[in-house]
């Protein structure tokens, strides 16, 4: 999983893709099209994967909320015990899963995380959705889709389109969990999993 | 996290905290509906249970079920063990049949300790419990009750009361606690604390009512009639008397302070049916919580890449 407090290193070639107010403006928008894909706000769920799918999915619940005048359930929903890759690492650390008391039974639920590449954690975050219950329907927010997908996925709400090379690496920082917030592209040694 | 889980004095600080909060993201399991991960599909963890037990072969047994591994329970009763087969032919047999884990209770103290550095077996080996030495996930259970109820353990006070020299359970959790910051007073007659008690990280008193003013938390301990070849008190009435957690004693504890027992519990002997029944025993709780916390502990071992292969570094160890 990601280290905690992600640094841009200035000294390799990396540039900033989005910076704070593309951020927001990004994440404003894809707010405004869950509601108009969805016809308002009744029975959304909001739930980001962990770690920095979280925050997104708490500033787009605000943004929705705000906009609709009612509240939007947000949570998380942890994956790692889902993956596929398990067996490859030593043991991970568990993240926090937070459903709404709700539940996510017949709701809509949106899954928020920031960047989307091979689509294998979709793949796992939709199979730890369906142990926890089941929804009328799922939709897939992220901030960036950088393309190579590995697994007959897709987002229905995209930040930004960013077309990469595998060598490149895609790192995203968010103020609630690093210092500020930021898309970097940078040349990094293989691919970032 | 290391291959094998043998005793408490082998975790560091890290180790511990890591397996505490891996359950306590593994308790919110208990209130779904669907309690099952995938994580340990296709893996094999057997119970060797040469000891009677209860709510420890259940425990680990809900634990790796709800982690989807397949599980063998094996009893000393009835098997080829009461026909007189080694423990070194029974691992072979284990070994054999592929198993990636072993959860092993045994009567005699180093069991696990000698199935998991003997070469036998490949598998990771848990101590369920080892004659009077160690049972360290009743400790880690015991502590993760601890934490949901006072927060950090560090500075507080836990007083384990009653025959600390048959307690497996006293050992660990003296330990255990003690890496986590507690400050563990035992409470027992001179005749039922181990020789060396002075080495170990704790404090040791024959007056619970001295203790009581001052504990965050009780444990009271069960006393092991059946390890006991000798008279180690005059009468059991004396003995609860004097070491029985009873409605007076009760009423001395701080307000926050709240009672343990790892179980079984002789009601009427070192604790009282009122105490135990009360508001403040966590008695039952302990059990629920003895389930996420083995979760963690068959996640930790086994999740990742070197459960089943070990390095030669780790074979060392």
């Amino acid at each position: 999983m990601s280290p905690a407090g992600r640094g841009v290193d200035a000294t390799t070639a990396s540039r900033i893709v989005l910076d704070a107010t593309d951020i927001s403006r990004a994440l404003t928008r894809i707010a405004h099209e869950i509601l108009e894909r969805n016809k308002g706000s009744d029975e959304i769920i909001v739930l980001g994967i962990p770690r920095r799918g979280v925050p997104l999915a708490h500033r787009i619940a605000a943004t929705m909320a705000s906009v609709e005048g009612t509240d939007i359930p947000a949570g998380s929903l942890d994956i790692t015990m889902y993956r596929d890759d398990l067996r490859l690492r030593p043991a991970r650390t568990l993240e926090r899963t937070d459903i709404p008391a709700r539940g996510v039974d017949g709701a809509i639920v949106v899954l928020v995380d920031d960047v989307l590449f091979s689509g294998r954690t979709i793949r796992a975050a939709l199979d730890a959705l369906g142990d926890v219950g089941r929804p009328r329907g799922v939709q897939l927010a992220v901030l960036v889709d950088r393309g190579h997908r590995r697994l007959p996925i897709r987002a229905d709400f995209v930040g930004k389109n960013l077309p990469t090379s595998l060598l490149e690496r895609v790192t995203v920082t968010l103020a609630e969990v690093d210092d500020s917030d930021a898309v970097v592209i940078s040349a990094a040694e293989g691919a970032g999993w | 996290m290391r291959r094998h889980l043998l005793s408490s004095a082998d975790l560091t600080r890290d180790d511990a905290v890591e397996i505490l909060d891996t359950a306590a993201e593994l308790l919110s399991l208990a209130d779904r509906p669907i309690k099952k991960l995938p994580t340990l599909r296709g893996r094999t963890v057997v119970n060797l249970f040469f000891e009677d037990s209860t709510r420890t072969r259940i425990s680990f047994e809900a634990a790796a079920k709800r982690l989807s591994a397949d599980v063998i329970n094996f009893a000393a009763k009835g098997s080829s063990v009461s026909k007189g087969e080694s423990l070194k032919d029974t691992a072979l047999t284990l070994e054999a049949m592929g198993a990636d884990a072993v959860v092993i209770r045994h009567g005699s103290s180093g069991a696990p300790h000698r199935l998991a550095t003997s070469g036998w077996v490949r598998s990771c080996v848990v101590n369920a419990g080892d004659g009077t030495h160690e049972h360290p996930t009743q400790a880690l259970l015991d502590a993760f009750t601890l934490r949901r109820h006072l927060g950090d353990l560090e500075g507080r006070r836990v007083t384990i009361v009653g025959d600390v020299l048959h307690s497996r359970v006293a050992r660990s959790n003296a330990l255990l606690l003690s890496t986590l910051g507690a400050e563990v007073t035992l409470v027992a007659p001179p005749t039922l604390l181990p020789v060396g008690v002075s080495t170990w990280p704790v404090q040791a008193s024959h007056d619970l009512d001295g203790a009581l003013d001052k504990s965050d938390a009780v444990m009271m301990l069960r006393v092991q009639s059946e390890r006991m070849n000798d008279a180690f008190f005059p009468s059991a009435r004396e003995y609860s008397r004097r070491y029985g957690l009873d409605d007076r004693r009760f009423a001395r504890l701080p307000d926050h302070a709240i009672v343990m027992h790892p179980g079984p519990m002789n009601r009427g002997m070192e604790i009282s049916a009122t105490v135990a029944d009360s508001a403040r025993s966590v008695i039952v709780e302990q059990v629920t919580n003895g389930v996420a916390v083995r979760m963690a502990v068959l996640y930790l071992l086994l999740g990742g890449s070197t459960g089943g292969q070990p390095t030669a570094e780790e074979a060392a160890l």
